[in-house]
């Protein structure tokens, strides 16, 4: 099939576009202008390049799962985005942001962050750039990821905790657009994922599509062919949409996003926005948005601080339109349990966040032929989790020890 | 149009408009009709009335908090256009919806554009609605006589001052500083050429807003606009005297400095 989005305004059909305050659109002008240059420029490709392979591990390897793969009777191959530097895929994109902001010379650097390996990797690409670095982060957030936070701090980056809202992404996201409002002048907000305003989701998308293209070469030397399914996490969805994005022309391989389903879809509490929202706009572009009848933004759950978000990437929801891609959602207690399954019987710990996409294999496996080859995208490792976990087990052990 | 006739009115005077803002919903809206008709009775030649939303991005901690307070409430969109409807009859001066786009085009343009109309107001201002991505908001609030106003701001290039000056209706608000809604200590020292480089492009009123807190900015804007927008300071003085039992005693004081300092 033949595939081109955006178009120049920032469309993926009726999806994306720039919902923002007017003091911004100078600066997106400014910021799309200076990224389609340096797309195509190659002394700015060599140095990311340099930096990828050098300073955050690339190519990572793709792992064939064999007890995984026993296990389901299908062919399961893992794209290891847990073993880039910083333990996830989101230094793909802090890095080629980080570059981009110092050519366009900005020495001060913006991010929010919700499981805190956004901000970790900004801190970190500002560390090796020379760049000064605040992180906005929800309060009940830095409880959940107090690990993240003190990396942050040893990086060099300030971690402003964010009250308002429910204290998680969605209220960082809000309140680092307000700085950059502010500070538009002298500073460039990286956002963690492929949401906001156009160029975000589109640049976010081709710094993170560097995994489906190295996965797309591995697996056909590994396989020998396309794989039948990929399947990812998504919250905002960069991780998806990175390994995604080089196979949506290959119309024969499923692409499949699994949401955060939190306690169950019957209640309020998930963060299922491709699967049960509606089209609305929030943090600077149109989607597809969990809200209340009176276009409120909706109050969000899940055991996952990084999927914990109301909305997801404007190009998420419009290949769900056009047919191309497939979102569904597991629960608290399906990722949870995936978590503990892939750690025991594939020696990987997984975080939480890609735990999800891990949980959806097994419906999957029933549907597909025996033997197929599924590729999936672990996209962090679960090392921040291990406490927050921890605790979850904990909690569940005593309230089946506790007597009647 | 009533926007028109007011700054002309005003012109006359060689007075500019002193333009409230305040969020509906708080400290409630069966309260709104009273407050419209306080700010109305003391000063104010406008009134931007805003509707609460949940994630407001554009607004600095005090309307954000007045917004909570309205949401919590059980503040609605359509409760609002009621409202007002029930009590624009008594009230004289115009009314602009104020609003962010998610509730809006979740209610629908053409709906809202019609209802907003009909219940009474003048003008709409969207604050995450550029002008580039106005189109169809704009076929159907000019369709309902609703006007379109857009912002312009320090970082405004000469081209969006252009776009702003063609789409827009009613007057251009100009941000005075590149932020947040929220009462600051200072006006910007630019602010004289923002609104000097907009003039260049317009005809329509100029009015300013964001960080107006005292009776000198309002001073020192009069001399240079033909409104000037007060919100925060105000929504956070709604607040108080709610929490005071309400009385609105220091609000009627405030605005009839504010006004007073228009005419200098």
């Amino acid at each position: 099939m033949h595939y081109l989005a955006p178009d120049e305004k920032g469309y993926f059909g009726r999806y994306g576009g720039r919902y923002v305050p007017e003091t911004l659109i100078p600066a997106l002008d400014e910021l799309t202008e200076a990224y389609l240059h340096y797309k195509n420029d190659e002394e700015f490709q060599r140095e990311l390049n340099y930096y990828r392979i050098t300073f955050a591990g690339r190519p990572t390897p793709l792992y064939y799962a064999m007890n995984l793969s026993y296990a389901l009777g299908h062919q399961v191959f893992i794209k290891r985005e847990d073993l880039c530097h910083t333990g996830a895929h989101k230094i793909n994109n802090a890095l080629g942001q980080a570059l981009l902001a110092r050519r366009m010379g900005k020495k001060r650097i913006i991010a929010e962050t919700g499981a805190g390996q956004h901000g970790v990797a900004t801190a970190t690409a500002c560390a090796l750039l020379g760049l000064e670095c605040e992180v906005y982060m929800g309060a009940e957030d830095m409880q959940r990821q107090a690990l993240n936070v003190f990396r942050m701090h040893l990086l060099g980056a300030k971690v402003i905790p964010v009250q308002s809202g429910t204290a998680t992404l969605k209220d960082a996201t809000s309140e680092a657009i307000r700085d950059w409002v502010t500070n538009v002048r002298t500073t460039h907000y990286i956002i963690g994922s492929c949401v906001g305003p156009h160029p975000y989701p589109m640049m976010v998308r081709d710094f993170q599509s560097v995994i489906g293209q190295e996965a797309r070469e591995q697996i056909l030397a590994y396989a020998g062919r396309l794989p039948d399914a990929i399947v990812a996490s998504v919250g905002g969805g960069s991780n998806a949409i990175g390994i995604f994005y080089p196979f949506i022309v290959d119309e024969g391989v499923r692409l499949i996003g699994v949401e955060a389903g939190g306690h169950g879809l019957d209640t309020d509490a998930h963060s299922a926005s491709l699967t049960t929202g509606e089209y609305g706009i929030l943090h600077g572009s149109a989607s597809l948005v969990l809200q209340t009848e009176d276009g409120q933004i909706r109050l969000t759950h899940s055991v996952s601080a990084g999927l914990d978000y109301p909305g997801s990437g404007p190009e998420h929801a419009y290949l769900k339109e056009i047919g191309r891609a497939e979102y569904v959602a597991v629960t608290d207690e399906q990722a949870l349990g995936a978590f503990l399954w892939l750690t025991r019987h594939e020696g990987i710990l997984p975080a939480l966040e890609c735990a999800h996409a891990f949980a959806y294999l097994q419906t999957l496996g029933q549907e597909l032929e025996p033997n197929s080859v599924i590729l999936v995208n672990l996209s962090g490792r679960g090392d921040k989790d291990v406490q927050h976990v921890a605790q979850i087990l904990n909690t569940a052990e005593n309230a089946e020890s506790t007597p009647d | 149009m009533r926007l028109e006739e007011r700054f002309s009115e005003l012109k006359a005077r060689d007075e500019p408009a002193l333009i409230i803002y305040i969020t509906a919903g708080d400290p409630s809206l069966e309260q709104l009709p009273d407050i419209l008709h306080l700010l109305e009775d003391s000063g104010a030649d406008m009134v931007e009335v805003g509707f609460p939303f949940s994630d407001p991005l554009a607004d600095g901690p005090v309307i954000q908090s007045a917004m909570f307070r309205a949401l919590q409430r059980g503040t609605t969109l359509p409760k609002v256009l009621e409202m007002v409807a029930r009590c624009r009859g008594a009230l004289r001066i115009p009314l602009i919806a104020f609003t962010y786009t998610n509730p809006v085009q979740r209610y629908g343009f053409e709906r809202f554009a019609k209802e907003a109309r009909s219940a009474g107001f003048d003008a709409c201002l969207m604050t995450d609605l550029p002008p580039d991505e106005a189109d169809e908001w704009l076929t159907y609030a000019r369709a309902h006589q609703l006007q379109p106003i857009f912002l312009l701001t320090p970082t405004s290039t000469t081209e969006r001052i252009r776009l702003v000056a063609e789409r827009g209706e009613g007057f251009i608000y100009c941000v005075s500083r590149t932020g947040v809604t929220g009462a600051r200590d200072q006006l910007p020292p630019d602010l004289p050429d923002l609104v000097a480089r907009i003039r260049e492009h317009t005809d329509l009123p100029i009015a300013v807003g964001f960080g107006v807190a005292n009776a000198d900015h309002v001073r020192q804007i009069a001399q240079i606009a033909d409104g000037v927008v007060v919100g925060s300071r105000i929504v956070q003085m709604i607040h108080e005297g709610a929490q005071a039992g309400n009385d609105w005693r220091p609000i009627a004081d405030i605005l009839r400095a504010f006004k007073d300092a228009t005419r200098l």
